[in-house]
């Protein structure tokens, strides 16, 4: 079996094991000793377990694998093993004209579409240097924030079904189906819509969605007001939580963690605040951050940005601009239907941008936007044809993932899975 | 973001591991000597930059030196963010890891080795991350092609590790 430099399995010559086991080898864990490291009155002789968990696991929130080392019932050590939904959308994304890359990228993180178009298009933009008309922009943040609500509905649900609490699942679902309903309404796609184009949104809300909008904001901040009092009036759940692996800001800094973890360790780092981007600076809103940096707060400082999101839609639809929701630029966005029928230049912009597609300058850039689990970066690098040479996506939840060890060492492996819980990892988005 | 200006007195600063400095789009960039890539980090963290946001390969195919990999650093204080870019060329792809000063380097020096080749001495765990450890080749290497990988089945899978040996 041909191997790459720096790695050799250990025991390859070892009496035949099967094939299974040969290609579990390589994975070494980390000595005992630094297992047991730091544990007072452990003897190095005792007993360790290894015990595979997942990748086939409710509470792994995807098809995620951890090898964790056991003493008793508290967890030494933590490997995480990914790769199984690896479907190699960058390296497809190579293969695609600019614009057909959006509905791969979308795929990624499978909970927060918006925002994977949202940073691959500004990206894309950058390097065009593409202006977006204000009622674009402002069509862009509602998305988006609905996005960030829907995802976080979907993260506390199932998070409360590994703590026990099985109802909140079925009311978060239950308002999530109202956000998914209004993509509906704009995009026609419930999931994986493609609304955002490269330049703005592909089509206008239709008649009837801010007043449906407007339903949904009157109600989503009551019904966050219920998950609260149900999920703060448990006292499983709260046990579960308060206090329990706790990390600080500057270990999860040095880990390259961002979002709402890093804010629950009391570092308000936010991107919308930091370097707005798509007119973030137009809306007030607060960011929510923790004290200790425990489960709890991590619960409460996603629980607390759901009524933030639902602020910053409420202005962006009073203040919702008129005029074109995509730029004008017939080089780069589609010519209205009504153009074909009596423009000749229309018909030739048409056929050039659905055959070949738009030409990007060349450069690199690398785009961050704050995802709900993170910075969400993409860099896009250019080398003048209509397709990108390298798109790359820095996913929060594959980097986020590396704290995992740290906040769970020494914990119960009960709390472990709370701490999977509130870590939110989406594995669509670690494997790509 | 530095300026045009800002970048230049970094660049300076870094004295001789600088090879090119790159102003585009407002972004800075500044190409590096591989071999001093940690002390370069580590005088741009002592400017404030403290922040490893990513670390991420890129192939230049068909241009050598080929493999690049690019650390962004941020510097959350002032909102201002660099990037540091190295290459090195395919038949030689070696690199020191940055793991031990940057810990959030581990998972993405990993993902870089297994999608480009490119080797981090010093790295504490280099496997591939995303791919099957059997896998042949680095997929995201521009001469890599698309398609025609076999769909392996539990049935045919001790005949499909027999061939491969």
């Amino acid at each position: 079996m041909a191997r790459d430099a720096g790695v050799s399995p250990s025991g390859t010559d070892s009496p035949s094991p099967s094939a299974y086991r040969r290609r579990e080898e390589s994975i070494t864990l980390a000595p005992v000793e630094e297992q047991i490291d730091g544990v007072e009155g452990s003897e190095t002789t005792e007993e360790l377990l290894t015990l595979n968990f997942g990748p086939h696991h409710p509470a792994t929130h995807g098809v995620l694998r951890l090898l964790v080392t056991l003493q008793g019932e508290v967890v030494r050590d933590i490997k995480p093993i990914i790769g199984y939904v690896h479907t190699g959308i960058e390296k497809t994304a190579e293969d695609k004209a600019y614009w057909k890359v959006i509905p791969i990228v979308e795929r990624m993180d499978y909970l927060s579409y918006y925002f994977n178009a949202m940073a691959y298009c500004t990206a894309v933009e950058t390097l065009m240097e593409v202006d977006i008309p204000p009622r674009g922009q402002y069509l862009r943040v509602i998305h988006l924030e609905l996005n960030r609500i829907a995802s976080h509905l979907i993260w506390l649900g199932t998070s409360a079904l590994d703590l026990g609490a099985v109802s909140i699942f079925l009311y978060c679902l239950r308002e999530r189906e109202l956000i998914l309903d209004l993509f509906e309404m704009s995009s026609g796609q419930r999931m994986h819509t493609r609304y955002f184009q490269v330049g703005g949104v592909i089509e206008d809300i239709p008649a009837g969605f801010e007043a449906k909008l407007r339903e949904f904001l009157k109600v989503m901040p009551e019904r966050a007001d219920e998950y609260g009092a149900i999920l703060n009036s448990n006292e499983i759940v709260l046990q579960r939580l308060r206090g329990t692996c706790p990390l600080d800001a500057e270990t999860l800094l040095s880990l390259g963690v961002t979002g709402p973890l890093l804010r629950a360790a009391g570092n308000p780092w936010d991107l919308r605040k930091a370097a707005p981007y798509s007119s973030y600076d137009h809306f007030s809103f607060k960011i929510p951050v923790g004290t200790v940096g425990d489960n709890y707060d991590r619960f409460a400082v996603r629980l607390a940005e759901i009524y933030e999101s639902v602020h910053i839609i409420e202005q962006a639809l009073d203040g919702l601009p008129e005029g074109p929701f995509i730029t004008e630029d017939r080089k780069v966005s589609l010519p209205p239907r009504h153009e074909l029928a009596t423009s000749m230049e229309a018909l030739i912009h048409h056929f050039k941008l659905v055959t070949e597609g738009f030409r990007v300058p060349p450069g690199e850039i690398y785009s961050p936007i704050e995802s709900p689990r993170g910075e969400l970066a993409c860099y896009v690098r250019s080398d003048g044809s209509s397709k990108p040479a390298r798109v790359h996506m820095r996913d929060p939840s594959f980097v986020n993932l590396q704290a995992l060890r740290h906040m769970s060492r020494g914990s119960y492996i009960a709390d472990m899975i709370a701490t999977t819980a509130m870590l939110d990892p989406i594995l669509g988005g670690i494997d790509r | 973001m530095p300026d045009a200006t800002g970048l230049e007195l970094l660049a300076a600063e870094l004295g001789d591991a600088t090879l090119e400095t790159v102003y585009f789009r407002e972004r800075a960039t500044v190409v590096v000597d591989p071999v001093q890539i940690r002390s370069v980090l580590a005088s741009l963290r002592a400017h404030g930059f403290t922040f490893l946001a990513s670390v991420h390969g890129v192939d230049h195919y068909p241009e050598e030196p080929r493999l690049g990999v690019i650390y962004e650093l941020l510097d959350m204080g002032r909102v201002d963010r660099i990037t540091v870019k190295i290459r090195v060329p395919l038949d030689d792809p070696r690199v020191e890891s940055v793991t031990a000063d940057w810990p959030t380097a581990d998972h993405q020096e990993r993902e870089v080795y297994d999608m480009f080749g490119v080797v981090f001495e010093g790295h504490p765990d280099l496997r591939r991350i995303l791919m099957p450890e059997d896998y042949e080749g680095h997929p995201q290497r521009r001469d890599f092609p698309i398609g025609g990988e076999p769909v392996i089945f539990t049935r045919d899978e001790s005949k499909w590790l027999e061939t491969r040996e």
